[in-house]
């Protein structure tokens, strides 16, 4: 449908606008982490939100994301419904322990949830090197009752934190810090952005391939994929993941069944990362299906280093995706 | 003294450098300056002896070069040359430098005083009367890594020196705001060891006060935090142009410049005269004008490096094959299984 209204939004101006909308809509949710009240956050996702909401609402921390965790467990066990900013996802690091312990174990031991979103900015390619760019999905994917969400357009990244906000259950929030202010879609106002947890999307249509991939790499995967059409004339599927845990094995299955072959792109490592569990789930639902071996590409099995060179080599390219998906296609 | 000056005049200069080469697009990623609190840094270096070790943190470039490291190295660092410390692997002053006794940061605030606390216990170990200082921002001293680190350190009676640096701001945010302390010595209360207050834009002040500490952790009696006032005189890093901080702050702290009053210092009681002082500027001058050439001729690493020395043994690099798609020739590692689509199903 035409949406007249409809307002260019970066995939930054869209995480604040669903922090805005849920937290206008609804009082108990409340914001806290550093910088993000006086200075308006590092990258400047809250700024004005002081102003609007208060100090109550908007919490400037000390630098100690344990404790800004461990409290957002607390209030969340209150009826409040937290939303935690880490500057950097890396240093979600020290809140590890309040994380795996207390959060996502907390309604299995006790019956109480936690329900609360841990939000920050992650993901390579700013030339920071090992501590203000990693992609840290996998170090929390062997933790049942977690959730984590890896948005990649700003239309997600806006319907899928508002559904994460008001999901019972720790949701883990990776905003592509390269995405920020580089993506811009049209939003519409004449319609509710809120995407649910747990779908997957097709970015892409296409019949000869599949792509399952997810945050920045969905754009390369795309670049690879209209590369492919041009010169190869085969057409790759892109499924966009969206959500990580759970897991939209479904959609995944339902596009290798037609498609036949599999390649799964992401930026973390290789080694333990959700390539290899999505490989081992379609080996176990759909492996008659397949034509061709499933292959991965990703990181290499180093920390994301700090020179360009080393940086540019580290992570995939849409050349490494366009050999490996002629690879499997000549299959 | 007129190694101090030119200890206290390098840093700056070295970093203004690093501005002006930041400007020209020659720095790679961020650029954090210690404009104003050079003193703490430069005084602390200077009184620890050969042997010792240091952790700085990010606005203790000074501290470095009081203990000899060469300014290039710093250039080198910051323009990720394939010939920096880190060999471009990492950033700003993330080397660790044994030779110099440097131990390197990461990023996560408060983990370099428990490691630091690790080569303390070290010399402890091997009764080696040496000793350890390291820096935290009022900031960083808030993470409970870093409580973590104090209570050991305490506990253990290790020889440990701790300068927390209170320079007022902590990235955007006011430590008032974010912290009930007001008098930041207090905080040693709370691990049972002793602290001092030094005006941190004295050099001199800040020397004697660590020289004290050092040797009361060098004669066995533990750790001592060093509480330095001083203020942060520029923004975070480059893109930070501190908007939020009153105007008439950084007045006040501007008439307490720390090399400047150093100067005057010198001058008033004739240590040195202008023209000494003079000389130490333009000598510094030429030697980074060298530098910067000499560096700036240099290249980044070659992009295979980025596998190599994840493990002590290079043979497990990291070169799996397939991580980035097919690798011309690699057979796979069983001799049955097709290694490429022609070998498959006869080719067909
Ligand atoms: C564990 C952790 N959380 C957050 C950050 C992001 N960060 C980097 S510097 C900084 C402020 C540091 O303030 P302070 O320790 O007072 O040092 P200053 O910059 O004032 O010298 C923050 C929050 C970090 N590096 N580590």
């Amino acid at each position: 449908m035409e949406d007249d209204n409809a307002v260019e939004t970066t995939y930054l101006g869209a995480i604040r606008e669903a922090l805005l909308e849920e937290m206008r809509a609804d009082e108990t949710v409340f914001m806290l982490g550093e910088d993000i009240g006086i200075y308006g956050g590092a990258f400047k996702v809250t700024d004005g939100f002081l102003d609007e909401f208060g100090p109550d609402r908007v919490i400037d921390t000390p630098i100690s994301e344990a404790a800004i965790v461990g409290a957002a467990i607390g209030a969340a066990h209150m009826g409040l419904k937290p939303v935690a900013e880490m500057q950097f996802i890396d240093f979600i690091a020290p809140a590890f322990d309040m994380i795996v312990n207390f959060a996502a174990k907390s309604r299995y031991r006790t019956g109480i949830g936690a329900g609360l979103v841990i939000r920050g900015p992650c993901g390579a390619g700013a030339r920071s090197g090992p501590f203000h760019s990693q992609s840290v999905e996998s170090y929390f994917a062997n933790v049942p009752g977690l959730k984590m969400v890896a948005p990649a357009r700003a239309f997600d990244a806006k319907g899928l934190l508002r559904a994460a906000i008001r999901d019972p259950d720790p949701v883990l929030f990776f905003e592509h810090k390269f995405l920020y202010r580089r993506i811009k879609e049209q939003l519409p106002t004449n319609e509710e952005v809120f995407v649910p947890l747990g779908k997957a999307r097709t970015h892409r249509e296409g019949s000869d391939l599949t792509i399952v991939t997810y945050g920045a790499m969905v754009y390369k995967s795309t670049d690879a994929a209209e590369t492919i059409s041009s010169e190869d004339g085969a057409e790759v599927e892109v499924i966009d993941l969206r959500t990580l845990r759970p897991l939209d094995t479904e959609a995944i299955v339902e596009s290798v069944t037609r498609t036949g072959r599999l390649l799964i792109v992401h930026e973390a490592p290789r080694f333990g990362g959700f390539a290899g569990e999505i490989t081992a789930q379609v080996c176990e639902e759909a492996f008659e299906w397949l034509d061709a071996p499933i292959r991965r590409v990703t990181a290499i099995d180093t920390p994301v280093p700090y020179a360009p060179t080393l940086e540019d080599y580290y992570l995939p390219g849409e050349d490494d995706i366009v050999a490996a998906a002629r690879w499997l296609l000549a299959y | 003294m007129r190694a101090l000056y030119r200890c206290l005049w390098l840093t700056r200069a070295l970093e203004e450098r690093l501005e002006t080469i930041f400007k020209q697009g020659h720095v790679v990623g961020g650029l954090y300056r210690s404009l104003g609190q050079e003193a703490t840094a430069v005084g602390c270096g200077y009184a620890l002896a050969g042997g010792d070790w240091i952790a700085p943190s990010i606005r203790d470039l000074g501290a470095l070069l009081a203990r000899g490291l060469d300014p290039r190295e710093v250039l080198r660092q910051y323009t990720a040359r394939g010939s920096s410390l880190c060999a471009g692997k990492d950033n700003t002053n993330h080397f660790t430098v044994p030779e110099l006794g440097i131990l390197g940061p990461i990023s996560p605030l408060g983990t370099q005083l428990c490691v630091l606390n690790g080569v303390a216990l070290s010399f402890r170990t091997r009764r080696e009367p040496r000793v350890c200082l390291t820096f935290q921002g009022e900031g960083a001293s808030r993470t409970g890594t870093s409580h973590e680190g104090f209570a050991m350190a305490a506990a253990l009676n290790l020889p440990i020196v701790v300068v927390i640096e209170h320079n007022r701001w902590a990235f955007g945010t006011p430590s008032t705001a974010v912290a009930a302390v007001e008098q930041w010595a207090d905080v040693a209360g709370a691990y049972g060891v002793p602290a001092g207050t030094v005006d941190g834009n004295d050099v001199l002040q800040v020397y004697d006060a660590a020289t004290q500490a050092i040797a009361r952790a060098r004669a066995g009696d533990g750790m001592t935090i060093i509480v330095a006032e001083t203020y942060r005189m520029l923004g975070h890093a480059q893109h930070d142009a501190q908007k939020y901080v009153p105007e008439h702050e950084l007045g006040e702290w501007l008439d307490h410049d720390p090399i400047r009053s150093f100067a005057d210092y010198l001058l008033e009681f004739g240590f040195e005269s202008e023209s000494t002082l003079e000389d130490i500027r333009s000598e510094v001058a030429l030697e980074l004008d060298a530098a910067t050439d000499e560096i700036l001729a240099e290249g980044y690493p070659p992009a295979e490096e980025a596998r190599s020395r994840v493990y002590g043994d290079s043979a497990l690099d990291a070169d799996v094959p397939w991580t980035r798609g097919p690798e011309p020739g690699y057979e796979g590692l069983t001799s049955g299984r097709p290694g490429s689509p022609a070998s498959h199903r006869g080719g067909a």
